[in-house]
């Protein structure tokens, strides 16, 4: 059987068996410790660039779901094409049973032209990315090689990004904007399910003129320092008072807007089982999240609050204003995939809309 | 926090049973652990002397007491504890604390409920009241409908649907519940259920759905976490403990898998459940609807599974949360790292397999179902389903070393298949073998296809490496094979060689099993964890192997008719003993169940298999000082000789000496030397040969396979067309180990010694003496310790053969005994050179840890020596078997050579009758007993049994029997009603008066002979347990019990703790 490997920036090497498009690919190598929803998580726009390893060990148990739409966006996925660079695996499930199923995870890679490498050791590759972080990679064969690139030197966010607005639900109770950075459908149906019309902008589209409610910055790959464009946006919405909600990079950029700095993790938090506290109570969550930088805490201006922490690291969750109606989380309310405990964060955003 | 409680008392679970097993001394240990943190002072009420929670270093006292509300009411009552676990007993002790709340008896001591508020429990346990409370959610639950009557049963049946599933409500383990395809099955089904229950639920029969549960935990301040998410294999429609399960959930979509997270958070809110809790559900694999089946507001079999296949310490998070911490306050123990508030991330897959012992029964059917029939389970690891798998059978000791590696034949696999037995995955590979389609396979047994996929990657890889010899085995394929949980003896026979041979091969291909960490989170984080596992899915290990003085003790394994708890507790004794002398303990053990795989009891712990390869590959890794085999029973005992011969240091007795006393042949030679006495014996070769011998030593005859667990296929024969029956039916049991027959003395008593003996001598000893003859299984016999009825001479023969034999065989170490004696004439039976079943009841009865004193001699540690005699005793222990022959459908609830039963309670009295009728009670006998249904046998026994009528009829008992038994009492002058035998349908019957609850107690002793009226005997019998009646089948038992109830009254049993007993 063909043998493939994992290639590090620091020389470290893994080997395994290709699955997928056989190609020669480079991205940053990220685990993530999620036991299930692979699906979601390879369209996951924030994973844009990055070379994915599944902790959890059994991956394609139950296939590849039929797409279908709804509202225009494809159901049960988070975009519209598997989003990774690659994918890194321990065990993976050739055959698969769901009644909803129609192809394999193998089949559907390879449709979307996107390589694979399994019976690696995942574990063994967390741990050394735990110490020494995340690091550029590769996934290279006997006779294809390329250089390894560093994705977030490069503007990922405009890569996930729409080109032109879409207006999804013209008559919706309210209206907001959602500025996408390389949003998931999950984002997008939360509102929708709320009857709140959603207009998808570019990242850098200049939105302040449009009849909207609210504002809510989407998540989306890479540095949030990159949005220089987004960034300035915001704080014009800021001064406008226009309510905000910034999920994951949207939490990072609401930050910077604020005046707050960010910075990169070590290894960052991909899992479904991240422990949040609202600071101030005893209430805890678990959440799902899916990022590699974060709001420094320290670096909150004034009028700004901690609004919740990570219970493992006590990095940054999310912050929030004093007074006006704007806030962020780190972790993804909308969870897909990942528990849904923390779903109250876009009732509060509706309650807030004007 | 500053602590609101003084005084918890703990309700333990009593005797191991099966639905109801050693989970509950792990979460009871933890409880307890919790509490003492807190400086609260710890009652525990539990009669399970075997027990680790009822050892001397964990609760502050201990009551070997019944657990039923009158007893706990007592012990209330003297002891005024302000607060009451009720959760870390299984259901036993959560419908006592029930019954308890009810009668007010909590309310009138001032004792609070930790943990769950009774609303709450009484909200989970009530069908009635849960349903209401699901529906006011607006989630789905079966349709059911509860029924009072059996009219209403029938109309409930109707308006649902057939089939429908049948369940008693406030029963253990799905205790009396069925499925019903027609009236008339509902009909039989429906009185079943009436008998363990006034309410009895029809519900929607959802065969074919995916069956789920999640491990749910909440604090006071509302804060929520599912721990753990489970999968059976086995769907709907087989009990959730008879099912092989993984975790976490394989098929399920992350969709469907939140969906039934959130439900479970809103559920277990709304219920207003604190600590720990289980919810199960069924999720349609058509169209993804689910129901809830049920919630367990305690712990559970699957918490104690969720919490060893996670590593989050459930029971003691449990414990806390009760206390009203919140979750985010508590560390999580196991990392040190994180806070409780998390949910473990798993980077493994658990599967965990059910051991069921159903061949040691008679008349029993072997189909599993909605009734739990497994006595234990065992937890394998691995990071492939197939590994894990291959893993979890190896580890169930029933003789196979995996999937397709066993001697399971199969007439009509697809039969086996429809109707699942114990032996269902094992025709499900036969039947693949045999090229029947996933598809079919689907349709026949409603596994869902992924799992089916997987098991043909074991069928296919095997059929590939059958080309191959060792020689030509392509690396790759050597490699994959044990990365899908090939063991080298699987493979050798594949390939035409021998284990060794491929385990030196494998080694020099440098395929070897890496060593892998259960943190709970998957890596993401450094967590300094003892708990290991290995595989061949990985090419690093997570520890190195530096450690030095480490000793390594072999497990018992799952629990099973004939080793259980006790040995766990002989585990965990010698760890704890082996840390306090500064070893590092490495433990083996593969039982989810047990307190040896606590992460508090040694310091590495290793989930993994019993066997040879496996013992060899984690020993050459950590190279111990050497491995203690004398702990865990049988299983790791037998493992001794082997794992010396291959260069193992073995700590303690030389397992040459073991083999002395293992091989029948050598053994019995060795008594011929000490001329010590023994019954004549004979190995078996052939059907001419034993009748030969059975001639000319008399019938009856014992025959038995030579190496012996808890007397698997024993059997006493009578008669010449007996033994060639048996014959032929001893040889399936066991190819590899001959048979051998023997005199069955009758009429004899049976005594066993329990002892530790340095370098050949005698360190202490304990001789205890059975009620019952010889005869009846030691496993299964009433143990009295001291002796009461044993001559001095007896005694003192039995102290000097036990010092020659201990001396011969230069015993080092722990070791047990059995003797006959008729008069004073004593002969040895059995010799065990590790520990045994009543090593925990003596060394607790005794107050010397018999454990304690084995690993320091094992450890060549100085001993004092003792010299305790039973004439220090000011009391008595009696020790009494719990049979879970409710559980069994259809099986002969009779005591003989083969162990049947599943687990044991001791109590301890200031005399033999007050201690006997504590343990008889702890079992389950009922006082008072006003009227007894009598069957006595033949003529002689009828006599023998006239003394002790007499004393009952002076105390005013009301008789019952037939009418042979009636006319031999009334001719004494006793009066007794006489019944109609079941076989007559004559009323006035004896079916109908147990049924109607006239009788309460049964004494009914099996005659050898005459077909009809053993089938009537055993329809009594049958009944008796079906209905919960007392029953006796034993004369010596029966006795005793008649001159126990003569002189005690319940009011007569002290209520005292094990410290009043000096």
């Amino acid at each position: 059987m063909e043998k493939a490997k994992l290639v590090l920036e620091d020389g470290s090497e893994f080997t395994g068996i290709p699955f997928g498009t056989r190609k020669a690919v480079s991205g940053e190598v990220v685990f993530n410790t999620g036991m299930t929803g692979y699906p979601e998580s390879l369209t996951d726009p924030s994973y844009k660039g990055q070379i994915l390893a599944m902790t959890y060990p059994l991956i394609g148990n139950y296939g590849i779901f039929q797409e279908q739409r709804e509202d225009n966006l494809l159901v049960n996925f988070e975009s519209d094409s598997i989003q990774v660079n690659a994918l890194v695996l321990s065990d993976l499930s050739r055959n698969f049973s769901h009644c909803q199923s129609v192809i394999s995870l193998e089949e559907w890679m390879k449709q979307h032209g996107i390589p694979g490498l399994y019976n690696v050791d995942t574990r063994s590759l967390t741990k050394k990315l735990r110490e020494n972080g995340t690091m550029p990679g590769k996934i290279v064969f006997e006779d294809l090689d390329t250089e390894i690139e560093d994705p977030n030197k490069t503007d990922l966010v405009s890569s996930v990004s729409i080109r032109k607005p879409v207006l999804f639900r013209k008559n919706g109770s309210k209206k907001i904007v959602i500025i996408d950075c390389g949003v998931k459908n999950s984002i997008i149906r939360a509102f929708l399910k709320r009857d709140i019309s959603v207009l998808l902008c570019p990242h850098d589209h200049d939105f302040l003129n449009e009849q909207i409610d609210g504002v809510v910055i989407s998540n989306g790959p890479g540095d949030p320092e990159m949005c220089k464009r987004t960034i300035e946006n915001v704080k014009k919405a800021m001064e406008k008072c226009l309510p905000i909600l910034g999920i994951c990079l949207g939490s990072q950029i609401l930050g910077l807007a604020s005046g707050a700095e960010t910075y990169k993790l070590k290894y960052g938090h991909r899992s479904h089982n991240q422990p949040c506290a609202e600071s101030g109570t005893k209430r805890c969550y678990i959440t799902s999240q899916n990022h590699g930088y974060a709001v420094d805490s320290n670096t909150l201006k004034e009028d700004w609050r901690e609004w919740f922490y990570n219970m493992n690291d006590g990095s940054n969750e999310g912050i929030i204003h004093i007074s006006k109606p704007f806030f962020g989380t780190q972790f993804h309310p909308e969870a897909s995939p990942g528990p849904d405990d923390t779903e109250f964060v876009f009732d509060m955003f509706t309650r807030a809309l004007k | 926090m500053k602590q609101k409680y003084r005084k918890v008392l703990i309700i333990g679970s009593g005797a191991i049973k099966i639905g109801q097993a050693g989970e509950f001394d792990y979460s009871g240990s933890q409880a307890i652990k919790a509490l003492k943190e807190e400086g609260i002072s710890t009652i525990l009420i539990n009669p399970n002397i075997a027990t680790i929670q009822t050892s001397e270093h964990l609760a502050d006292k201990v009551y070997f007491l019944p657990v039923n509300s009158y007893f706990i009411e007592k012990i209330i009552e003297k002891e005024r504890p302000d607060g009451i676990l009720l959760g870390f007993g299984g259901q036993t002790a959560l419908n006592t604390g029930i019954e308890l709340a009810r009668k007010g008896v909590l309310e009138e001591y001032g004792t609070e409920i930790l943990g769950s508020p009774l609303e709450a429990i009484l909200n989970t346990e009530d069908r009635e009241l849960f349903k209401h409370k699901i529906k006011e959610l607006d989630l789905r639950i079966p349709s059911s409908m509860t029924a009072h009557s059996e009219t209403e049963v029938i109309s409930s049946a109707n308006s649902i649907g057939y089939p429908v599933m049948v369940r008693a409500a406030y029963a253990l383990g799905g205790l009396g519940s069925g499925i019903a395809y027609n009236e008339a099955e509902l009909r039989e089904l429906s009185r079943k259920s009436f008998a363990f229950s006034e309410q009895v639920l029809i519900e929607e029969y959802l065969d074919g759905w995916k069956e789920l549960e999640y491990e749910v935990v909440r604090d006071v301040y509302d804060n929520c976490i599912v721990v753990c998410s489970m999968e059976n294999i086995d769907p709907m429609g087989i009990h959730t403990g008879e099912s092989i399960v993984v975790a976490p959930v394989q098929t399920l979509t992350s969709a469907e898998n939140f969906m039934l997270r959130a439900i479970s958070i809103k559920v277990i809110r709304y219920l207003g459940i604190i600590g720990e809790c289980n919810i199960q559900f069924a999720l349609n694999p058509e169209n993804g609807d689910y129901r809830i089946i049920e919630v367990n507001a305690r712990l559970s079999r699957s918490s104690a599974l969720a919490s060893k296949a996670t590593g989050y310490p459930l029971a003691f998070i449990a414990t806390k949360l009760s206390l009203g911490y919140s979750l985010s306050s508590l560390k999580n123990s196991i990392t040190k790292e994180t806070s409780a508030f998390f949910e473990p991330a798993l980077d493994y897959i658990i599967v965990k397999f059910p051991r069921w012992d159903l061949q040691k029964f008679n008349m029993i059917n072997q189909e599993i179902g909605s009734e739990m029939k497994s006595v234990g389970e065992v937890m394998a690891i691995g990071r492939k389903f197939e590994e894990a798998l291959q893993k979890a059978i190896r580890m169930l000791d029933i003789g196979a070393n995996g999937l397709t590696d066993n001697d399971f034949t199969f007439e009509n696999p697809r039969q086996e298949i429809r109707q699942a037995s114990d032996k269902r995955i094992f025709a499900i590979a036969e039947g693949l073998k045999k090229g029947i389609s996933i598809d079919e396979m689907n349709n026949l047994s409603k596994i869902n296809k992924w799992f089916l996929y997987k098991l043909k990657n074991i069928i296919d890889i095997e059929e590939e490496i059958r080309k191959y010899s060792l020689e030509n085995l392509p690396h790759e394929l050597l490699l994959d094979a044990k990365r899908l949980g090939f063991a080298d003896l699987t493979v050798a026979k594949l390939v035409g060689s021998d284990e060794i041979s491929v385990r030196v091969a494998r080694k020099s291909k440098n395929i070897v099993p890496v060593v892998k960490n259960i943190d709970t989170l998957a890596a993401e984080y450094p967590a300094q964890t003892n708990y290991l596992y290995t595989t061949y899915n990985g090419d690093e290990n997570d520890i190195s192997f530096s450690e030095k003085n480490q000793v390594m003790i072999l497990g018992g394994g799952p629990y099973r008719i004939g080793s259980s708890v006790e040995f766990d507790w002989c585990c965990v004794t010698s760890a704890m003993r082996l840390r306090k002398n500064d070893y590092k303990v490495i433990m083996l053990n593969c039982n989810p169940e047990t307190v040896s795989t606590d992460y508090d009891i040694c310091n590495k712990l290793y989930f993994e298999e019993i066997t040879f390869e496996k013992v060899l590959d984690i020993y050459e890794l950590e190279s111990p000082t050497g491995i203690i085999v004398s702990m865990g029973g049988q299983t790791p005992n037998s493992l001794a000789l082997p794992l010396y011969n291959h260069g193992v240091h073995i700590l303690g007795t030389s397992p040459e000496d073991i083999d002395r006393a293992e091989d029948r042949h050598k053994f019995s030679n060795l008594l011929d030397e000490l001329k010590i006495d023994q019954p004549e014996w004979k190995e078996l070769t052939s059907i001419e040969e034993a009748e030969m011998f059975a001639q000319t030593v008399g019938f009856p005859v014992l025959v038995r396979p030579s190496y012996v667990l808890s007397g698997a296929a024993m059997s006493i024969i009578l008669s010449r067309d007996e033994l060639k029956f048996y014959l032929e039916k001893a040889s399936s049991v066991s190819k590899k180990h001959p048979a051998v027959i023997s005199k069955f003395i009758t009429e004899a008593k049976e005594i066993e010694i329990d002892a530790v003996a340095k370098k050949g001598k005698l360190v202490c000893y304990a001789i205890s003496e059975h009620i019952e003859n010889a005869g009846v299984h030691s496993g299964d016999a009433t143990l009295v310790l001291p002796p009461q009825r044993t001559y001095l001479e007896t005694m003192r023969r039995i102290k000097t053969i036990t010092k020659n034999i201990a001396s011969e065989l230069h015993i080092n170490g722990p070791f047990n005994i059995q003797f006959i004696a008729k008069e004073n004439d004593v002969k040895v039976i059995e010799c065990n050179l590790r520990t045994s079943r009543s090593f925990p009841f003596v060394s607790k009865i005794f107050r010397l840890n018999f454990i304690e004193l084995a690993t320091d001699v094992i450890m060549q540690h100085e001993v004092p020596v003792i010299d305790r005699s039973a004439f220090d005793l000011d009391y008595v222990g009696v020790k009494s078997s719990e049979f879970s022959f409710t559980r069994l459908k259809g099986s002969d609830p009779i005591l003989g050579v083969e162990m049947r039963s599943t687990g044991e309670v001791a109590c301890i009295g200031d005399d033999f009758n007050e201690a006997f009728m504590k343990s008889l009670i702890s079992t389950g006998f009922k006082l008072p007993v006003e009227t007894i249904l009598l069957s006595t046998g033949p003529i002689d026994k009828k006599a023998e049994f006239l003394e002790y009528s007499f004393i009952l009829h002076k105390r005013g008992m009301r008789f019952y029997a037939t009418s042979g038994t009636a006319d031999f009492m009334r001719k004494y002058g006793i009066e007794t009603e006489i019944l109609n035998w079941p076989l007559d349908m004559k009323e006035p019957n004896i079916l109908t008066y147990l049924s109607d609850g006239k009788i309460d107690l049964v004494i009914n002793i099996p005659k050898n002979i005459e077909r009809e009226e053993l089938d009537n005997d055993y329809l009594i019998r049958r009944k008796s347990v079906d209905l919960g009646i007392p029953l006796i089948t034993n004369m010596q038992l029966a006795k005793r019990f008649v001159e126990a109830i003569s002189r005690l009254d319940i009011q007569d049993l002290k209520i005292k703790s094990w410290d009043e007993y000096k």
